[in-house]
Order: C-alpha cells, then sequence, then structure tokens
C-alpha cells in the first residue's frame, strides 16, 4: 500500500513531463511551426546530440563556476558565522551589511562587479554574494539553538572555548548548515548563471547562460532550449547531491532525516 | 552588592556542602533565593522540597557553580574527588540533556572527554558506568531509540561516569510515569547505598523526597528560604513496603503541612 503510493508519486511528474512533451511536438508539428521561433523537444534533443561538444565545454564551465562560488559560500557562510559567534560585537558590526549585500539584486551588482574583477573571478563573485546568506544566516541560527542545558553542563565539566565549539555547537548546528548549504546550492548556480548573462556576449565566458545569450543572438532557438535543459539538469542534480548529503549525515538522529513510522 | 564567594572545605571536613547566608538575585532584580544556611554531610541524601520558582533548582547551580551567589559564601569539598583526579560533582537535569547526534556510549564519554582522560581509561569507566544504570547493552543506541526512563538513565550514568563525590539532582524523574519513577527511586537508593555518594535531590514531590531520602528540606515560596527540616529516620534499607507503610505515611504528612503555607501564598495553586 505504502510502497504503491510512493511508486505513484515517483511516476506522477514523470508522466506530466511526457505528456507536456508530447503535446508540446504536436502542436509544433500540427500547426508547422519553424524552429528558428519553437523547436520541438526532437529538435531540441537532436541539438542536445549534434552541438554536445560546444555544450558539454560550457555545461563544464558553468558547473565549475558554480562550484567554486558554493565552496566559497559555505566557507564564507560558517566562518563568517562562527566569527559572529565568538564575538557580538563583530557581529552586531558586519551583520547589517552581509544583510545588505543579500537584499541587492546580483543582477544589478553584476555590471559593477565586470568592470573591476576579471571576468571569471567576477562570476565567481557574484556565484558567492547570492549563495553565502542562507549559509551564514542559517549557521548563525543553529549556533544560538544549543540545548541551555547541555551548554551547562559543559560549563560544570570546565569544557574550554574550543571544546564547546567543536563537541557542542557544531554538531548542533549542523543540521541547520546543512538546510543552508542545500539552498546555496540551487543559488550559486543561480548567482554564476546572472553574472554570465550580464557578460553578455560582449564577455569572453563560455559558460551555458552564455551560450544561451549567444544563441539567441543567432537565432539558434533549438541551442537556447539545449543549454536551458542542462541548466535545469545541473540544478536538480546539485540540490539531490546536498539532499542526500544531508540525509546521510543525519539519519542516525536528526528529526527530519527520519523515517515516519520511527 | 555583596560579595561573591566561594571557597573549598578541608579535607579532613565532614561535610559536602555548605551554604552560609547565601542569596541569589538576578538580573531582572527577580529574588530567587535566600538567605539560606545549609550543611550536608558526607554521604547524606537530601531532599529540596517546595513550590515551583522557590529557587531550588537555583540552589542547586549555585552548588554546582553554574551560578554565581549574589552574596554569602557556598563552599563544597573538591579534595577528595580531586585527589583521585575525577570531576567532584556530578548534575543530572529535568530533561535527559542528551546530545541526540552521539550514541549513549559517546554521551556517557563527554565529562571524560571534556578532562582528556586517557581512551582506555575512559573506556573501563563508560562500561562501569553503563552497568551501574542498567544500560550496558544500549550502549551504541541513540537517544531517540530509547525511552524516557533509558535516557534518564543515560544521563545518571554520564553523572556518575567521574566518579563524583557530589551528586546534584534536579527533578529528574518528573516527566516520567509512575512506575518507571519508582523503578529508578529504588535503583537510584541502590546506587546511593553502594557507591557511597553524597546526593542533593530536588522535587516537588513529597512523597518521592520522603521515600529516597535521609533528611527532608522544604522552601518557602519565593524567595526560597528553608522553612522546615524532617529527619525521615526510617528503617534501611528501603524497599517497595517501606512505600506503603503508615511509619511513611506520616512523614509524607508531616512534609505536606510543612508545605502548605508556601502553597497557601500562591493564587489558583
Amino acid at each position: 500500500m505504502k510502497s504503491s503510493l510512493h511508486a505513484v508519486r515517483l511516476l506522477l511528474p514523470v508522466v506530466v513531463f511526457a505528456a507536456a512533451l508530447l503535446l508540446w511536438e504536436a502542436i509544433v508539428r500540427v500547426n508547422n511551426i519553424q524552429p528558428y521561433v519553437l523547436p520541438g523537444p526532437v529538435a531540441v534533443f537532436q541539438t542536445l546530440i549534434d552541438d554536445w561538444s560546444v555544450l558539454s565545454q560550457s555545461l563544464g564551465v558553468t558547473l565549475l563556476t558554480t562550484l567554486e562560488g558554493f565552496v566559497a559560500a559555505a566557507i564564507g557562510g560558517i566562518a563568517l558565522a562562527l566569527l559572529f559567534n565568538q564575538s557580538k560585537w563583530l557581529e552586531y558590526s558586519l551583520f547589517p551589511y552581509a544583510v545588505i549585500l543579500q537584499v541587492t539584486p546580483v543582477i544589478a551588482i553584476a555590471p559593477l562587479l565586470l568592470i573591476y574583477l576579471q571576468q571569471q573571478t567576477a562570476v565567481v563573485v557574484c556565484a558567492w554574494i547570492v549563495a553565502f546568506f542562507p549559509v551564514l544566516s542559517n549557521t548563525t541560527l543553529g549556533l544560538n539553538s544549543v540545548d541551555r542545558n547541555l551548554a551547562g553542563l559543559f560549563q560544570l565539566y570546565g569544557a574550554t572555548r574550543l571544546q564547546t565549539l567543536s563537541y557542542l555547537k557544531l554538531p548542533a548546528a549542523l543540521p541547520f548548515i546543512l538546510g543552508g548549504l542545500r539552498i546555496a546550492g540551487g543559488l550559486s548556480l543561480i548567482g554564476a548563471v546572472v553574472a554570465e548573462i550580464a557578460a553578455g556576449t560582449a564577455g569572453a565566458g563560455s559558460g551555458l547562460a552564455f551560450r544561451i545569450a549567444e544563441s539567441g543572438y543567432r537565432l539558434n532557438i533549438p541551442r537556447m532550449f539545449a543549454a536551458l535543459f542542462l541548466l535545469s539538469v545541473a540544478g536538480i542534480v546539485i540540490y539531490g547531491v546536498l539532499a542526500l548529503i544531508s540525509h546521510l549525515v543525519l539519519r542516525r538522529w536528526h528529526e527530519s532525516a527520519l523515517g515516519k513510522e520511527s | 552588592m555583596a560579595e561573591q564567594a566561594s571557597s573549598e572545605l578541608d579535607a579532613g571536613s565532614a561535610l559536602a556542602v555548605s551554604l552560609r547566608g547565601v542569596t541569589k538575585v538576578y538580573d531582572s532584580g527577580v529574588a530567587a533565593l535566600g538567605p539560606v544556611d545549609l550543611d550536608v554531610q558526607r554521604g547524606e541524601f537530601v531532599s529540596l522540597v517546595g513550590p515551583s520558582g522557590c529557587g531550588k533548582s537555583t540552589a542547586l547551580r549555585l552548588i554546582a557553580g553554574l551560578t554565581a551567589p549574589t552574596a554569602g559564601t557556598v563552599s563544597v569539598s573538591r579534595l577528595a574527588a580531586e585527589v583521585r583526579g575525577h570531576h567532584p560533582i556530578g548534575f543530572v537535569f529535568q530533561e535527559p540533556t542528551l546530545m541526540p547526534w552521539a550514541s549513549v556510549r559517546e554521551n556517557v564519554r563527554l565529562p571524560l572527554k571534556l578532562a582528556h582522560a586517557p581512551t582506555s581509561e575512559a573506556d573501563a569507566r563508560i562500561d562501569e558506568a553503563l552497568a551501574q544504570v542498567g544500560l550496558a547493552e544500549f550502549a551504541k543506541s541513540y537517544p531517540r531509540e530509547l525511552s524516557g526512563g533509558m535516557k534518564m538513565r543515560v544521563s545518571l550514568a554520564r553523572a556518575l561516569v567521574t566518579d563524583p563525590d557530589i551528586l546534584l539532582m534536579d527533578e529528574p524523574f518528573a516527566a516520567l510515569d509512575e512506575i518507571t519513577r519508582f523503578r529508578l527511586n529504588n535503583d537510584l537508593l541502590a546506587l546511593w547505598r553502594k557507591l557511597n555518594k553524597t546526593v542533593i535531590f530536588v522535587t516537588h514531590s513529597v512523597f518521592e523526597s520522603v521515600y529516597l531520602s535521609q533528611r527532608v528540606i522544604v522552601m518557602t515560596a519565593r524567595p526560597g528560604r528553608i522553612g522546615a527540616e524532617f529527619r525521615i529516620s526510617a528503617t534501611e534499607p528501603r524497599g517497595e513496603e517501606f512505600r506503603t507503610s503508615a511509619e511513611y505515611a506520616g512523614f509524607c504528612r508531616q512534609v505536606s503541612n510543612a508545605l502548605a503555607p508556601a502553597y497557601a501564598g500562591q493564587a489558583g495553586a
């Protein structure tokens, strides 16, 4: 009963996806729409195969940028949260700027960054700006959510700051940190794409977003769709991998990772 | 504010804990405790009973050194344990207060890990502490896999693992069902007789305090002072027969009567 329900839940979106593709292809064929207006899914798939050498290279570039932005966001966000946790003064002085950086749309910051930084650096910085805040705010929340009695216990046994941090605060904050990282993964991809788009064809980039912009100018619509498809898949895979890591790390003890039956 | 002081009792002293003129006023201005004078003998089992907010828990936190007195002195005998290189005080909270990410074994190991105890020695002491509370075969379990009573046993094992002289217990069994509480009461008494620890036990249950203690101290409503003291001179060792005896009921009535004024001042209590 339960497993069949589970199968249906997995199957339904696939069925919807297949139906949408079929409908799309049918509309294109029946109305004889030209590929430079709207290519059908078959044409998009064909382009994906034909242009694979170009597209795969672009995918690699975008993924590398995303990864660099993500790692920078993870390290920066966690490190900043740890600093804030150790010193209230630092938190009071710097936290407002982290918020400002977060609420200012990155698409508006990107052109400025592109003036002052090399394009590759600017793209990574954009990914970092978008992605570091959820890591920072989640880690801060986690570090402040430590059980008071447990903190008292550490105090009773004369724990040092480092011991309290590594044996108590970090493990307690782990579910929050992992939640932040899960959001940051998708956001760093968005940041990378935004910066590539802002750089546009004027830039020397070769990422997927650059391919979309460039193909647009050339009216190579099927390639635009193919590149978009790859971006989408990349986003799904990033989210899936981070969710899996989170589950594997937390499965022994945290409510979020426990099955419903236990 | 007056001087904040804590000192150590001589190794030769018969006292484990001594409070002199201790008061505690919180930053919010709430006078939680005192002034209180209290002496606890080595190896004694003392209960503090009183209404909620009477400062029982504050008294324990003061003795543990988790908070400083506003005035007066708190003296704790540290020497005996420190000669053995052990932490002198074990604390059991109202909640089990376990680390959910660590196994039972790692939870019990915590005090030793914080003290940088050598692993081989720590392992032996963890095994002993877990055996004492009857959880030897649950060492690898995680807290979420245990019942409320078992979690409390882990908490007790963690307090015992440093082989402290003094065990401070803050309403440890309040959240448990009655049967489990009775079993833990009996196990705690057996441990106390065997290990010869000084136990200071905070509870709001008159019945629990009389059953366990050699001496019951009744606290007044906030700010908590010592309202009355009863020596429970029942025959040892106590067991389930004592729980249903007329002698036990008599002690409970005495303590309840002494406790009544503390509740009288509380609206709706």
